[in-house]
């Protein structure tokens, strides 16, 4: 008797699986609702990226100008092609009166970087995350090396350091 | 109006040259013509596939090239045709060239049978059914010879793969199209669309029509070496299976003739369950080539269902294959033209 009701059952399933691509198919006909494919230089303007792509590097700046890094340069350690360049200072806290160090220039070069993100991960401060601007194409390779840490920019205060 | 055209090239014809060469040089014509529609309608597939595929998948499939990327296939066609036709040395080289000749002829001659509408209708004998089936059946040698000539291990497998899926399913082609010719009592391929005046013949036969009607899809999926049954293909394990070797307009030729045996697979399923070219209820079986469209329609539709399969199912595996045939289709089958005989005997049928 198995032998019926695996016709029936196989027939079932079958159906199933084509309900389903059968919803798909006549959706996107009539409404392109779920559509995923993007028209990359047509929708240049409106194009928003996932949040999970990888374009580049930054360094998190919170609406103060302030980001949470602390030169401790690990991120230029864990960076497997030296891409990553942190120039440091040091300088005495008004607060404790104890010399701290302080960022002065996080320097990203671009054209090295491979998007492997240990840069992110070896940060104990979480102030590296991933951008997802992907407009990188220039004609000179020196446009490509960027000051991450905007002019101005401070460690937000009281972070520890 | 063309049926007029068609007289007054014969007409002119005649008065140019004697009967014979004139008879000869419209044979010719039509050849010609056939094989228009035979590209026309392997590129014209060939998008609807990829159009179809990119909205199974919530993508939206080629739509750059012309409008609605119609001229997509078009251009890939050129392309194929500009390339160079590359072979190994190996390959036994009469057999490896003239392997894609026996797929397209095939697909051709299938397609002479094909009633379009009641007019276009190049081939209509009175065997036109088996004659159909016996037709196609030799597209499996050029498979297999391209498979054995071109001397590849891929190949020889893919080729292998064809020779058990055609053979087996044939069968079964065979045995739902002979219910359904049961229930019609002819083979001619025109008688049998008449049949359907007062009614499609899927409706006249109800229950074994439905199931020989379900078994002629699934047979009819494996007979067009499509998915689930792309075994001779199968990209991930063999290449490309029976035409890894081939290239240019030699493999073209392989891509076309397997649209257009798609193509002849559903208008052979509209034949004997739609109606053929046959309106709905006969509204506008006044009209000359309104059959035309009505055609179109339903042989669209069926290869939408086809579509519909191969991208929702996955790939069997070869025993799977098998076993589906012999162990279940077959014994449907039989079954099933019993009990279609019995109904047509005791007049139960509409
Ligand atoms: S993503 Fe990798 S390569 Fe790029 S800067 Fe970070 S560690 Fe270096
Ligand atoms: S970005 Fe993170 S790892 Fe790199 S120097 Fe600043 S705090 Fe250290």
């Amino acid at each position: 008797m198995s032998y019926f009701s695996e016709i029936i059952n196989g027939t079932k399933t079958l159906l199933t699986g084509m309900r389903i691509t059968g919803k798909y198919f006549f959706v996107n006909l009539f409404t392109r609702r779920d559509v995923i494919t993007q028209q990359y230089p047509d929708n240049i303007d409106t194009l928003e990226m996932f949040d999970r792509f990888k374009g580049e590097i930054t360094l998190f700046h919170n609406e103060n100008n302030e980001h949470k890094c602390d030169a401790c340069t690990l991120c230029e350690k864990a960076c497997p092609n030296g891409s990553l360049e942190v120039l440091g200072d040091k300088a005495k806290d008004p607060e404790t009166g104890k010399n701290k160090r302080f960022l002065v220039k996080h320097i990203y070069h671009l054209e090295m970087c491979t998007m492997c993100g240990l840069c992110i991960e070896a940060c104990p401060q979480d102030a590296l995350e991933w951008g997802q601007d992907f407009h990188h194409v220039e004609y000179d390779r020196s446009k490509l090396t960027k000051v991450l840490n905007k002019p101005g920019s401070k460690i937000i205060p009281g972070l520890k350091g | 109006m063309i049926l007029n055209i068609f007289t007054d090239i014969h007409e002119l014809l005649l008065g140019l040259m004697s009967e014979e060469a004139a008879h000869i040089l419209e044979l010719v014509l039509i050849a010609a013509g056939y094989l228009g529609i035979f590209a026309i309608l392997g590129l014209l597939l060939v998008w609807l596939e990829r159009r179809v595929a990119g909205f199974f998948q919530l993508r939206l499939g080629p739509n750059r090239v012309g409008p609605m990327g119609l001229f997509q296939t078009i251009a890939d066609a050129l392309k194929l045709v500009s390339k160079e036709l590359t072979g190994t040395v190996k390959a036994d080289m009469q057999l490896y060239k003239l392997a894609p000749y026996f797929v397209i002829t095939t697909a051709l001659m299938s397609l002479a049978l094909i009633p379009f509408s009641y007019e276009i209708h190049a081939f209509d004998i009175n065997i036109g059914l088996f004659f159909l089936t016996s037709v196609s059946s030799i597209g499996v040698i050029g498979i297999f010879l391209a498979g054995w000539a071109s001397n590849n291990k891929y190949s020889l497998i893919g080729g292998m793969r064809t020779g058990i899926q055609m053979i087996s399913y044939e069968l079964s082609v065979g045995m739902s199209i002979v219910t359904m010719v049961v229930l019609a009592g002819t083979l001619q391929i025109s008688e049998i669309v008449e049949i359907q005046k007062d009614g499609w013949l899927i409706f006249k036969g109800h229950i074994p029509a439905l199931i020989a009607f379900m078994v002629f899809m699934i047979a009819g999926t494996a007979e067009s070496n499509r998915t689930p049954f792309d075994l001779v293909e199968a990209e991930s394990e063999l290449g490309a299976g029976f035409h890894t070797e081939y290239s240019g307009m030699n493999f073209a030729y392989y891509f076309l003739a397997e649209f257009v045996n798609l193509f002849i697979i559903s208008s052979v399923a509209v034949v004997l369950f739609f109606g053929g070219w046959l309106s709905p209820f006969g509204i506008t079986d006044s009209i000359p080539f309104a059959g035309l469209f009505w055609f179109g329609i339903k042989v669209v539709g069926v290869i939408f269902i086809f579509m519909w399969f191969r991208w929702t199912f996955p790939r069997f595996r070869i025993d799977q294959l098998l076993t589906l045939e012999w162990k279940y289709l077959l014994p449907i089958n039989i079954v099933n033209i019993v009990l279609m005989a019995l109904m047509v005997w005791l007049g139960l049928t509409f």
